[in-house]
């Protein structure tokens, strides 16, 4: 031993602090380490296994971006916000917001919910497994007491609408095959990402739909719900609406 | 349970159909538990699928067991649920750390192998053991770096973790070849010495140079087939110690299943090979 060792911890401390700052510190207990050039190799590793986690769970914003713009702004989170998880697949969770506020995407409003969309993908494929509730356990009800119960949603089941952009489609385009981006119709969007079986679901939402979701979770009974639904669309069909959401997937229960 | 192992494969998702109809006889999967610690959802589901027909090996990478901190609580037990679900024959990690304070740093990272560094993985290792209700194996990593605060040798280290916790070893032959170049040891001499009665598990796995150091520092990249070089020094330890589960490692330019499954066949024949020899020798 030519020098007395750190203790685990200082050493630690020392060396996860610089895997994300460049500049050597002479007086840090790894000062040696950090002048042997295979030092990069441990900064490098970290940093890159981070950005292709990034990268792997935003597709569609890698797509829409590149890969080599998506892992120069992704160099920049993993710098700022590195993992808190060792399940690389749940990194990222903000991610939409950092992109919110990174100036070089300004040029790209619609990215950052994009981003959310990607996140919604995740956390959709990644849930609680649960029975999907099928249209027979309402149509077995009388209609006089569908009101008072309350719908569950799917603990799979992601929904958001988006105001400003056509959301769903650009993200939608960009996750799947085609990537056609052309003749997208600019407006705003609502979107629901369902896993009835293993693999995630996704398909577009109105307005009032969204709004008849937000009112489900948040305990509201089905013709309370459904007021809701009716006060952001006067003419929404409500059993088309139902029937289109218990088909996607997104209760799993009815109380 | 070890006996009807023979060579393994690293699972891919890429590759879960074909791995789940292969039936090689001995053909055994490893995963990183990192990957299937969800709460539902079709991954555990692909791995349920596999562990019916295979035997299943969890190879954990993110334990820290050499941080100077206790094992994170949750992620402990969300393992311990996920070893509960698919009983696997063979659970591992390694002699590395990666989580310092509330960050994860995704990589196998160094430590000088003091006794205050022993004390500590050798705390851990009985954590995690305690946790899992079974003993888990140690792996060596791939060296770097020559830290010179080291005041145990690896073996040594190694050694006295297995006699005060009951753990057994992963050996990984292509870390070894990495960290006896990059350190300038011998690899035969390191496996020579490596205590057999503890080897639970063996991995092999491709290596590359560094692309801005070149040829003097490689790295553990798993991104390539196995070296000749691995493979001799694979042989040369498996006379010694006899057979053992071995795995091939495959996480970068993953070919077809067909490919690594034959490079898997080259492991398992030096396998039958030894076994055949050892039974003339018996004879």
């Amino acid at each position: 031993m030519n020098t007395a060792a750190p203790s685990l911890g200082d050493f630690q401390r020392a060396f996860a602090a610089a895997l994300f700052a460049d500049g050597d510190q002479d007086a840090s207990p790894i000062a040696s380490l950090l002048q042997e050039p295979a030092f990069a190799i441990y900064r490098n590793t970290v940093r890159k296994a981070c950005i292709d986690a990034l990268e792997a769970n935003y597709p569609a914003v890698a797509r829409l971006v590149g890969s080599e713009w998506f892992r120069a702004a992704a160099a920049v989170h993993v710098a700022v916000t590195p993992p808190h998880d060792a399940r690389l697949m749940y990194y990222g969770a903000g991610f939409a917001e950092f992109l919110a506020g990174f100036e070089p995407a300004a040029s790209l409003p619609y990215l950052p919910d994009v981003a959310r969309l990607d996140r919604f993908w995740t956390e959709a494929h990644i849930a609680a497994d649960a029975e999907v509730l099928d249209g027979s356990a309402l149509a077995s009800l009388p209609p006089e007491q569908l009101g008072a119960r309350v719908l569950t949603p799917h603990p799979a089941a992601r929904w958001a609408w988006f105001d400003e952009a056509p959301i769903h489609t650009i993200w939608r385009s960009n996750r799947e095959a085609d990537g056609d981006m052309t003749d997208i119709a600019w407006h705003g969007e609502g979107s629901l990402l369902t896993r009835p079986q293993d693999s995630v679901c996704w398909c577009e939402l109105g307005r009032a739909e969204v709004a008849f979701l937000d009112a489900c979770a948040a305990g509201q009974a089905l013709g309370d719900a459904a007021a809701t639904a009716l006060s952001v669309q006067a003419d929404i069909d409500l059993s088309q609406m139902l029937a289109k959401l218990l088909r996607a997937g997104a209760f799993a229960g009815l109380h | 349970m070890h006996t009807l192992l023979t060579a393994g494969l690293g699972l891919k998702p890429e590759h879960f159909d074909a791995a789940l109809s292969c039936r090689a006889p001995g053909l055994w999967f490893e995963v990183h538990p990192e990957n299937y610690l969800v709460d539902g959802g079709p991954r555990l589901r692909w791995l349920e699928a596999v562990r019916g027909s295979h035997a299943l090996s969890l190879h954990g990478v993110s334990l820290s067991l050499a941080g100077d901190a206790a094992p994170d609580a949750a992620h402990l037990q969300r393992l311990a649920a996920l070893v509960a679900r698919v009983e696997p024959a063979l659970v591992s990690e390694h002699l590395a750390w990666s989580a310092w304070g509330d960050q994860h740093y995704p990589d196998l990272l160094p430590f000088p192998r003091t006794t205050q560094a022993l004390q500590r993985i050798a705390a851990n290792i009985e954590r995690t053991q305690a946790a899992l209700g079974r003993s888990i194996a140690i792996e060596n990593p791939s060296h770097y770096l020559h830290i010179e605060q080291h005041a145990w040798d690896e073996i040594d280290f190694l050694t006295e973790l297995t006699r005060r916790t009951g753990c057994s070893l992963l050996l990984d032959v292509n870390n070894v070849h990495v960290s006896a170049s990059n350190l300038g040891f011998s690899a035969e001499a390191y496996l020579d010495r490596f205590p057999a009665s503890s080897v639970a598990e063996i991995h092999l796995a491709g290596h590359t140079p560094d692309p801005t150091l070149g040829a003097s520092m490689l790295i553990d990249s798993h991104d390539a087939p196995v070296a000749p070089v691995v493979w001799a020094l694979y042989r040369r330890l498996v006379e010694r110690i006899g057979t053992r589960p071995t795995l091939i490692e495959r996480d970068g330019n993953v070919p077809a299943f067909e490919e690594i499954l034959a490079e898997r066949n080259l492991a398992a024949a030096v396998l039958q090979q030894c076994e055949a020899s050892a039974v003339e020798v018996a004879a």
